[in-house]
């Protein structure tokens, strides 16, 4: 009889939201399995059902406390298609598009300087409890002013058109609800400067540490993937808006300019009954081969060029050990990451000197759709939204897919390539612990947006053998 | 003397009745548009918080209180000099004073105003008694806070009450 060890690390720390790993061992101690669980279930798709189509992108946007902009403007976006609206003004256009960059710079800013860099900053063995934000503020106080403030200035922009920087109002269907005021327009002029220059700052910093550690990081938790992302219809990022693209580990394309009115036809869902977290696969490679990754890897992999000039060195200088073919270290995603939060400074930047986002014209009207589809690049990668109304104006069903649950099968296949580098013997290390909890969270911090869930998880560590019965349990305050 | 800069905090859950105390009292501040105040109504106070903390000489946080003094307590607030129970969610005030002295070199002077609330359910709107809490803190703030004794206090270097 095989004896087999199941290793749980329950919760997943400095992760928003929760999680739970299964390491599953074969009798010689080797690692049969590794799963990452999503025990919670939240509901949004279906307790929106019977809600007015108008105030969908005002109810969404509650699926998140660190990118609710993503949602609320890819459900206006899908609205507008259901209110009739093929195209907003450009007004409309861009206020959504300074709010949607200003969220991509808040939120990186969190996950790089809040979540990610102490693990580079202090190593991944460093003390636990230096080895977070609090760390980097008594250690690296200049790091700490900068994570604050482009934080800080990213929160603005939203408060500045939406009112609020968290759960903002500011899209409606047809367009928006008020314009970026002169007043409001200058005070964030003078201060994206500055902003500008600290994501440069941080993505030099970002580059010497992986530089540092090359060795480690670039097979960290590494394997080939295809990627998936928006891209403008010339191939430059558009993180706001564009055709899908999806790209093989080659960097050959599987398709392109795809709209989000087919994405039935080139997706698919997988649901396996260890977990509520879907796994969405490419249809045209089929299930076994057709898993892919989303989020700034794939944004910086899948486009042709930055149309801002310090990103697009950066992304130069980021693909050139490659030759220009994609790049698939794990722990890139955090230099890619940095790469997109610099874009969307620039962006900032560049809108707070465009005149029209002081245009009077916010909103377009038309004739009244059943469906609307569509998606964004949120800071996490690709997210899609797609809503069914009656002839009450009212939702009677909704289909929802977030980017953690598009990096579902690429999260699982990280962990388990972290376990079999770093267990040794048959003992839970702190090492491997922290390991593993560092490869989620080069994908994302965010497990509650992709659960869809509601309320509170019981912190609990369960080892079981193969028949279920628990051997040891371990729980975290 | 010259005129105090004055940072009102508010943080609570609108969507939590009472909760939203906090959010409550520094909207209607910001209504009184009194010169040299600030105010800012969020879910809860953060790291980033301690940017206008360091810009400001006075703090005044304000949150509702499930227990305590009715209508209101107020009490000082001091800098907190171990932050390593740091979490994303749970930022004190005190934390908030430690980050603007060790990133941006100023700790403000600060206090609390904790309104007594009584229903924290799911549902917007402030209870009738909660309201009836703010109503009397905003009075006591606005013309003791940061009116006529504030800038005694703040030459005597004292939290304001």
């Amino acid at each position: 009889m095989i004896e087999t060890r199941k290793i749980v690390i329950d919760p997943v720390t400095r992760v928003e939201g929760h999680g739970k790993v299964t390491i599953r061992l074969n009798e010689d101690g080797s690692v049969a399995e590794s799963r990452f669980h999503v025990v919670e279930f939240r509901g949004f798709e279906r307790f929106i059902r019977g809600r007015p189509y108008w105030e969908v992108a005002m109810i969404v946007q509650r699926l998140c406390g660190i990118c609710p902009v993503s949602h609320h403007l890819c459900a206006a976006k899908a609205m507008d298609k259901i209110a009739g609206v093929d195209r907003l003004t450009v007004t409309a256009d861009k206020v959504r598009r300074i709010m949607h960059y200003g969220q991509v710079l808040q939120s990186n800013a969190v996950h790089f300087f809040h979540l990610a860099s102490p693990d580079l900053l202090f190593g991944f063995e460093g003390p636990v409890d230096k080895r977070n934000f609090v760390g980097t503020v008594e250690n690296y106080p200049e790091v700490a002013k900068w994570a604050i403030f482009v934080r800080k200035f990213g929160q603005s922009v939203i408060k500045a058109v939406g009112g609020k920087k968290i759960h903002p109002s500011l899209a409606i269907p047809g367009g928006v609800n008020k314009n970026l005021s002169t007043a409001e327009r200058d005070i964030l002029r003078s201060e994206v400067d500055r902003v500008v220059a600290w994501c440069a700052d941080a993505l030099e910093l970002c580059k010497r540490l992986i530089h540092e550690d090359a060795a480690r990081l670039e097979g960290f938790g590494t394997f080939e993937s295809s990627y998936v992302s928006l891209v403008r219809a010339d191939g430059a990022m558009d993180l706001y808006d564009g055709g899908l693209r999806a790209i093989a580990p080659s960097g050959a394309k599987i398709f392109d300019g795809v709209t989000p009115e087919m994405y039935d036809d080139v997706i698919g869902d997988e649901v396996r009954p260890w977990s509520y977290m879907k796994f969405p696969y490419l249809r045209s490679l089929g299930k076994e081969r057709g898993w892919f990754r989303v989020g700034p890897l794939a944004q910086v992999n899948c486009c042709d060029f930055i149309d801002t000039p310090l990103a697009e060195n950066a992304r130069l200088d980021f693909k050139r050990p490659g030759g220009g073919k994609p790049i698939h270290a794990t722990l890139y995603q955090h230099w890619a990451r940095v790469i997109c939060m610099l874009h969307a400074a620039e962006k900032v930047k560049e809108l707070l000197y465009d005149d029209d986002l002081q245009g009077e014209e916010l909103m377009v009207s038309g004739e009244r759709r059943p469906e609307g589809a569509a998606w964004i690049e949120a800071p996490r990668g690709m997210l899609y939204h797609r809503y069914r109304v009656d002839d009450d104006d009212l939702v009677t069903n909704a289909k929802l897919a977030v980017a953690t649950t598009n990096n579902n099968e690429a999260i699982n296949r990280s962990v388990n390539k972290v376990a079999i580098d770093y267990l040794t013997g048959r003992e839970i290390t702190d090492v491997l612990l922290n390991n593993i909890e560092v490869a989620v969270r080069a994908y994302d911090p965010c497990l509650s947006c992709a659960t869809h869930a509601l309320g509170d998880m019981p912190l609990l560590v369960t080892l079981e053998d193969q028949d279920g019965a628990t051997l040891a349990t371990r729980a975290r305050a | 003397m010259p005129e105090a800069r004055i940072l009102v905090l508010g943080y609570g859950n609108p969507g939590r009745r009472d909760d939203g105390l906090g959010p409550a009292a520094a909207e209607a501040i910001e209504a009184f548009s009194l010169r040299g105040v600030r105010t800012s109504a969020n879910y809860q106070l953060m790291i980033e918080d301690a940017y206008d903390a360091a810009e400001s000489d006075v703090v005044i946080f304000i949150d509702a209180a499930k227990a305590g003094a009715e209508p209101y307590s107020i009490s000082a607030v001091q800098p907190a000099t171990n932050v390593s129970a740091f979490a994303s969610h749970v930022v004190a005030p005190e934390l908030v004073l430690g980050l603007s002295g060790s990133v941006f070199g100023h700790i403000p002077r600060a206090s609390l105003v904790g309104i007594r609330g009584y229903a924290f359910d799911f549902e917007e709107g402030l209870s009738a008694r909660a309201q009836a809490n703010l109503a009397s803190a905003l009075v006591h703030i606005r013309n003791v806070m940061i009116g006529r004794r504030m800038v005694v206090e703040l030459a005597k270097g004292r939290a304001l009450r």
